[in-house]
């Protein structure tokens, strides 16, 4: 078996059965952040639609809102570069630093979701609603809620699958590349943000 | 030595350092902001700059570069040609526009 990946990565198109040398559940992870990626895509392609399209768009967002957001952006970002340590020391077997650092990544997330919410709240609050809001374009709230909710929900769902992934690694469940698959997951929703962190919060930001 | 050992063993500085990449580009995006330059070149900036920080997170956090060539040219170009045909219908937010006033 290791004989086969190696002789697969003399040529880029070689691979006989094993065209990529990776294992099947790396390339299911890798096929479905592709997926995910076009459903991002096509979220952040209708927002820009319609604030092209809008005239009157709100810009919301004053000094401390944009400095929450990006000390979200340093919760995300640090939160990578845990989950990398992870994975790292995973593939050196060592059982309780990988578990450690997985659980420092699942501390970022969480301090990103609390921050979100409680960002959510404040704007709930000032009277944005999917379909209206006092400032003007209505769409706002929707574009807004729908795009930042079902990073949100990535998020969550993220947190849950590295505790799971944590606690299995603990017991000896799972190997390292269960480790590095959830590490992209981790990775693809910390993306997706650099992404939504200029075109949702920097180009709205009210100066 | 093969490509994965020599990873490994520098591979939490180069990590250190792409995240230190990232912090620096996500700084940069927020100056920019700040400094309220007109909306199409902050556009472009704000995405090219989000372009890089993508590149940086696929290729070293992700481990793309260290895969195999025919992953990255599996997954990539795919995603960028579906990416690109997302926006067939995007100038039509412009005759929206247009008809709104």
């Amino acid at each position: 078996m290791a004989d086969m990946v190696s002789e697969t990565r003399l040529s880029a198109w070689g691979g006989g059965r094993s065209p990529y040398a990776i294992g099947s559940n790396k390339l299911g992870m890798w096929l479905f952040l592709l997926s995910d990626t076009l459903t991002f895509s096509a979220m952040l392609i209708a927002y820009s639609f319609v604030r092209v399209a809008s005239e009157d768009w709100p810009r919301p967002f004053e000094g401390f809102s944009i400095f929450m957001a990006s000390v979200m952006t340093f919760c995300l970002l640090s939160s990578s570069l845990t989950m990398v340590m992870a994975v790292a020391a995973a593939k050196q077997k060592e059982l309780r630093r990988t578990v450690g650092w997985l659980l420092a990544t699942i501390l970022g997330g969480v301090l990103f979701i609390i921050l979100h919410t409680n960002e959510w709240l404040e704007l709930i609050h000032e009277g944005v609603t999917p379909f209206g809001n006092p400032w003007g374009a209505p769409l706002f709230g929707a574009s807004f809620f729908t795009l930042t909710g079902l990073h949100m929900t990535h998020v969550t769902g993220g947190v849950i699958y590295l505790g799971v992934i944590a606690w299995g690694f603990g017991k000896g469940k799972f190997t390292s590349e269960d480790v590095e698959i959830s590490g992209l997951y981790w990775h693809f929703v910390d993306l997706v943000w650099m992404f939504i962190f200029p075109m949702v919060y920097l180009l709205s930001w009210k100066i | 030595m093969n490509m994965e050992a020599a990873h490994q063993s520098h591979g939490n500085r180069l990590y250190l350092t792409v995240w230190v990449g990232l912090l620096a580009l996500t700084i940069a995006e927020v100056i920019l902001a700040y400094l309220a330059i007109p909306v199409t070149p902050m556009l472009i900036l704000l995405v090219g700059f989000s372009l890089i920080k993508t590149g940086l997170i696929v290729a070293y956090f992700m481990h793309l570069r260290f895969e195999k060539l025919s992953l990255t040219l599996t997954l990539i170009p795919a995603v960028v040609i579906c990416i690109a045909l997302l926006f067939i219908f995007f100038p039509d937010s412009l005759r929206l526009l247009e008809l709104r006033r």
